[in-house]
């Protein structure tokens, strides 16, 4: 499948927060750009900035911290935008579903009404248009007798139904951008699949574009078609699933793959990268993996090393990449 | 279930609370040191006299039938007569009874009309100086003693601006308003500085919830998202303090009636303690235990009405 013209162009994106007067550098120079239709997958520990990515894009960072750069969209920079513009977008335009369902959605109000505001915030539906709409959506995500259940609160819902209400909400009023932060993460093994699958097919259904932040890369390899892999920050290597994952290039997407478990004997002891991620207020100097790098050489350690690109459609942040001999070796 | 049965449910339980309350009573009045006969009877009565009151009392009866007594004519509305008054107990408070009702209604909404657009004004400017200046102010508030800023206010507004009266309560509901009005001020500093905390702090809470970021996401208008998502959930807590904080005030009453001449339960009270006019001691407390009881059951209904999940239980 190709997808061409860019709907989203994040473009040299920095999220900084403060505290107690010291900046933390939550994200440097981070650039992608997503296509109609098109699934691209954020990796990384936690704490690298995939989530802070999500919510600088939807304009959610900026009430914590400064974000500096462009999210072009449809051709319009989100960053400098006024709440009340972005809000035309939020929700309308571009959606967003959060990790924990339990605390995502106001245990106060029913889930109809939840449903129903976003409704009546972004479309000119009436009353009893919206209700049938908020019905049909309810229907759409798999939830039996929608109808009977709008009058339900959240806590009236499992995990994996409140999951489903969620991406309801999300997707009412048709957004053709989906941000979904670890959406499956807070859920049973058996129904993650289950809503994955619903992510993706009603993405494709919408001709909706997916930025999914994970840190499983088997629902990468399954899901996505382009994945950027992101540290202490910053994205590190990124390209077309296929590619990335069968020849990964950077030692820390080398590392991430290692880390899954596939195909061991039982009590294999597993292998994790070692050390820990930076803390962002004690950044080294040169690149933020050296420290923690089997392929760290003299320069890593003074200069960072810049996002360049090695072949078609591939990105690597590094001075002394994994060859491809290597990378299948690891 | 529904919101019935719960309110059902709430007021059956209304019934051993009282009978603890009426035992307790009974029980304090007993043992509190002095005899009521003497009292009654005054400093020169004879010891026949004084017999023939406690057999008029009924305190010459063994303890059980004493308080079957109590509770028998408590529920048929009598509570004796008044030593100091001279007249039944239920008269007289009947008679003082709306004006602490409506010192404490007046308190509560001039604390919820300072404390509320203060803790959303000091959120939503967390760190930056409305939220330094107000908690400031509030934490002066706070650290002073009700009758003294009550003395002050006495003496400036009242007696040398003459902006307000010294004392009294006034015959219309607008006059009584006036009347009432530094009275209620007085309270209402103190209780406001409790409620704004506690407010500012659960908002701040709220604010930052998953919830309210999803809802900020869905691109609601921001009004919408203060006033459904956030202020609902902060007050969730704040309506509990809220519930305490009118018990305290009731018993506060004692002070601030006291200060500006106020003629209510709380001014009556004191006058009953000092003339060891036990039935009317009885009888306020009886009043003072019924009304913070109700003042908990509405907080429990409204709190049933904010959450969901309390209707479960």
């Amino acid at each position: 499948m190709e997808h061409q013209t860019p709907i989203l162009e994040v473009d040299g994106l920095n999220t900084t927060f403060y505290r107690s007067g010291q900046a933390l550098p939550a994200l440097r120079d981070v650039s992608f750009s997503v296509a109609r239709g098109e699934v691209l997958g954020l990796v990384g520990e936690s704490g690298s900035g995939k989530s802070v990515t999500l919510r600088s894009i939807i304009g959610l960072a900026r009430r914590y911290g400064e974000v500096t750069g462009q999210v072009r969209w449809q051709g319009r920079d989100l960053v400098p935008m006024p709440d009340r513009d972005l809000r035309q977008i939020q929700g309308r335009e571009i959606a967003m579903i959060f990790q924990e369902p339990m605390t995502s959605l106001n245990p106060l109000l029913t889930v109809g009404l939840q449903l129903e505001e976003t409704l009546r915030a972004h479309t000119d539906l009436s009353k009893a248009a919206r209700r049938d709409r908020a019905i049909e959506m309810l229907d759409l995500v798999g939830i039996p007798s929608a109808a009977q259940r709008l009058k339900d609160y959240p806590h009236q819902f499992s995990g994996g139904m409140r999951q489903r209400v969620m991406i309801a909400i999300a997707l009412a009023a048709n957004p053709k951008l989906l941000l979904a932060d670890e959406p499956t993460t807070a859920l049973d093994v058996t129904i993650q699949a289950q809503i994955l699958d619903l992510i993706l097919r009603l993405a494709q259904d919408m001709d909706m574009g997916v930025l999914l932040v994970t840190h499983d890369l088997g629902v990468v390899a399954q899901t996505c078609d382009h994945v950027a892999v992101m540290y202490a920050g910053r994205i590190v290597e990124q390209g077309p699933v296929r590619d990335v994952l069968r020849v990964p290039r950077h030692p820390y997407t080398v590392g991430l793959m290692r880390s899954v478990p596939e195909n061991l004997p039982p009590r294999t002891p597993l292998y994790s990268v070692p050390g820990v991620p930076p803390s962002l207020d004690v950044l080294p100097k040169g690149c933020a993996f050296a420290p923690r790098c089997a392929a760290c050489i003299a320069p890593c350690e003074q200069d960072r090393p810049p996002l360049s690109l090695i072949t078609d459609g591939r990105q690597v942040a590094c001075f002394n990449p994994i060859s491809k001999a290597q990378g299948n070796a690891a | 279930m529904s919101s019935l049965s719960y309110i059902l449910k709430r007021l059956l339980m209304l019934i051993p609370t009282f009978f603890l309350v009426m035992i307790i009573i009974f029980l304090l009045v007993r043992l509190l040191p002095g005899d009521p006969a003497i009292a009654m009877a005054g400093d020169r009565a004879s010891d026949a006299d004084i017999q023939a009151i406690r057999e008029r009392l009924g305190l010459t009866q063994p303890m059980l039938v004493q308080f079957w007594l109590f509770l028998s004519n408590t529920m048929q509305g009598d509570l004796g007569r008044s030593i100091l008054m001279r007249t039944d107990v239920i008269d007289v408070i009947a008679d003082r009874l709306p004006i602490t009702v409506f010192l404490t209604v007046y308190s509560v909404v001039l604390s919820l009309l300072i404390a509320g657009p203060l803790a959303f004004v000091a959120a939503l400017n967390r760190g930056r100086w409305p939220d330094a200046v107000i908690r400031t102010v509030f934490q002066i508030g706070l650290s002073m003693p009700v009758f003294y800023i009550g003395l002050v206010l006495l003496t400036f507004l009242a007696a040398q601006l003459r902006l307000f009266p010294v004392g009294g309560y006034g015959d219309t509901f607008g006059e009584r308003l006036y009347h009432l009005f530094l009275p209620s001020v007085t309270v209402a500093l103190y209780t406001s500085a409790i409620i704004m905390r506690n407010l500012r702090s659960a908002i701040i809470e709220v604010l930052d919830a998953e919830y309210v970021q999803f809802a900020r996401a869905k691109g609601l208008p921001s009004r919408l998202i203060l006033g459904r998502h956030v202020l609902r959930n902060a007050l969730i807590s704040t309506v509990t303090l809220l519930g305490l904080s009118i018990g305290n005030l009731m018993s506060g009453t004692l002070v601030t009636e006291t200060v500006f001449a106020v003629p209510g339960m709380g001014r009556l009270m004191l006058e009953a303690i000092f003339a060891r006019d036990y039935p009317l001691i009885q009888g306020l407390t009886l009043t003072f235990a019924v009304l913070v009881s109700l003042v908990f059951l509405m907080t429990d209904l409204f709190q049933s009405r904010l959450d969901p999940r309390m209707r479960l239980q």
